[in-house]
């Protein structure tokens, strides 16, 4: 029951999904799947929050270190969780405004969308820019051309870099631009394709996009064995050790 | 850290402080104003029902003009907002208490928040909706199909939504195993579908069609066409190397190293991109530093009582 139950529910729902998608009569079981994958998924984020609550209350009441920490994050959870879900500040909706709950709980000036707009937005978004940095820094100490596949990396990210932006005009745009209104000749173009923005647009459009081709074709048969591996059963680590 | 780097940070702090100082006493910065927009909704009988006061975010420059006023909220959520930047910043220099208060805001304000917009969008419509759809109507989503029907097949998802929270529950842990098979099981089905459409099937099409470019005039554009088959070349040199049930040795072999040569020009790519995106991002922030926060672009810093007037002298201009 513990084991086998869990099984059988993966296995059926996952081949009731892949038959939806070729079987028209089966088409609204594939949707309704998603519908209730879609609200497993939101309560899965209760768990994530009640979890993160749990283990950040008992840091505090035990006192380890950075607890303090931690009581910050249970206050930002708890003032955020309260607002959202009380939609504080919201202003009521134009069709059914007498209906006080029917607001939009992220419009332009409710406390959810001053937390998102002050707090969560800036603080995410300096933390990715951060990165900036560390890339830079670690691009410094670890690249170095010392074969031809090192060589053919800091090229391209040389070139990438440069093609986006201004430098690129200043050092190319000396060589000739392709006349919109005369036939190109082959020379013309060529000339034209060594500019370092058009360059940019052909490593990105043609290698790169060949690299990314072969790397996705590889992920998606990777992928669909898995995924028969956990519907046969094959697969069964989501199961746990089975000590519980 | 070595003294020489203290000193430079210190040098950075001092500079910054005798700024940030110089800012608080001489300019106006750091306000945010809003112009009010009285909402009003009339009954049948043409009497107003209700209204309300919607405001939006105009720019300082415009703070004088009629209905336009300071708002106290938005102000703070700038000044928070910016310190928390500056609090992130501070990591730069090592870890701190300052980054560790605001990843602890982040952290704890992040949880809730994808909580909230679970609940709204999908708990409250799709759950609750689907079981109590007229209960629901009355408050939380007026909305709602008024010809629509308890659906009491929603009971399962709201019965493994439970077998789900009992993971908090001391005993009893196997019980989340089913909603987790079947979160599995969806998982598996979703992505075997639409990865083998989007990323095999199509992108196989995608590569092979076209391998002749036309151009406007009907011929062959050269170009393209040797692009299109470089294209062709590449993903299969690729995925040879990806394949290993075969040895890499003569051609096989030198197939695959033209494959990794291909690779190595996408990550090389996928490098410049990465940066580029991180730098565009950061200029964002700094963006939002020096001009929403500090109001140093003359525009918005000639609004408010002439602000560019007092930098401008001491900038020798």
């Amino acid at each position: 029951m513990k084991r086998t139950a869990p099984l059988l529910i993966a296995a059926t729902v996952g081949f009731i999904i892949i038959v939806s998608t070729f079987i028209p009569y089966t088409e609204s079981w594939g949707e309704d799947s998603m519908i209730w994958f879609d609200i497993l998924a939101a309560v899965a984020f209760v768990l994530g929050g009640g979890n993160l609550l749990k283990m950040n209350l008992k840091k505090v009441s035990e006192r380890r270190p950075g607890w303090a920490y931690s009581a910050i994050i249970i206050a930002a959870f708890l003032i955020t969780l309260t607002v959202g879900l009380l939609k504080v500040g919201t202003h009521p909706n134009e069709v059914f405004w007498n209906k006080p709950w029917s607001g939009d709980y992220i419009g332009e000036g409710s406390a959810l969308w001053w937390i998102y707009e002050y707090l969560i937005y800036p603080l995410t978004s300096t933390m990715f820019a951060m990165l900036a940095f560390y890339i830079a820094s670690a691009a410094f100490r670890a690249f170095r051309a010392k074969n031809m596949e090192a060589s053919l990396l800091l090229g391209t990210a040389f070139i990438v870099l440069l093609g986006r932006t201004y430098a690129a005009i200043i050092l190319t745009g000396w060589l000739p631009e392709l006349a919109h209104d005369a036939e190109p000749s082959f020379f013309g173009q060529l000339w034209n394709g060594l500019r370092l923005e058009k360059l940019t647009e052909t490593i990105m459009g043609v290698f790169n996009l060949a690299g990314s081709r072969a790397i996705n074709i590889g992920i998606a048969l990777g992928i669909a064995s898995t995924s028969l591996k956990v519907l046969l059963g094959i697969d069964r680590s989501y199961l746990g050790t089975g000590e519980d | 850290m070595n003294n020489r780097a203290n000193a430079i940070w210190a040098i950075i702090f001092v500079v910054a402080a005798i700024f940030l100082g110089w800012r608080i006493a001489t300019g106006n910065f750091g306000r945010v104003y809003v112009k009010s927009q009285q909402v009003t909704v009339n009954a049948d009988d043409g009497s107003v029902a209700a209204s309300w006061e919607t405001h939006t975010k105009v720019p300082p420059r415009d703070h004088q003009e009629e209905g336009v006023s300071l708002s106290i909220p938005r102000t703070i959520g700038l000044w928070a907002g910016a310190i928390l930047t500056l609090c992130i910043f501070s990591f730069l220099y090592g870890d701190n208490p300052f980054y560790k208060t605001a990843e602890s805001i982040v952290v704890g304000a992040s949880a809730a928040y994808l909580m909230v917009i679970g609940f709204w969008t999908q708990i409250i419509p799709n759950l609750i909706g689907n079981i109590v759809p007229d209960w629901t109507r009355t408050w939380a989503t007026p909305g709602l199909d008024p010809e629509a029907k308890a659906d009491y097949v929603y009971l399962l998802p709201l019965m493994l939504s439970i077998m789900l929270l009992w993971r908090l529950a001391p005993v009893g842990g196997w019980i989340s195993r089913w909603p987790l098979a079947f979160f599995i099981g969806a998982t598996a089905g979703f992505r075997l579908i639409g990865f083998m459409e989007a990323d095999f099937v199509a992108q196989i099409r995608a590569t092979i069609i076209p391998i002749w470019v036309k151009d406007a005039a009907g011929g062959v554009d050269i170009w393209a066409s040797i692009g299109a088959l470089t294209m062709i070349v590449g993903v299969i040199s690729c995925l040879i190397y990806f394949f290993f049930s075969l040895e890499h040795k003569g051609v096989v072999g030198k197939t695959a190293r033209l494959g990794i040569w291909f690779l190595m020009v996408t990550f090389g790519a996928g490098f410049g991109y990465t940066v580029m995106g991180r730098i565009a991002l950061l200029s964002q922030r700094l963006e939002f530093l020096f001009y929403e926060w500090l109001w140093l672009d003359s525009p918005t810093a000639d609004a408010v009582s002439g602000t560019a007037s007092l930098i401008m002298p001491a900038l020798g201009g």
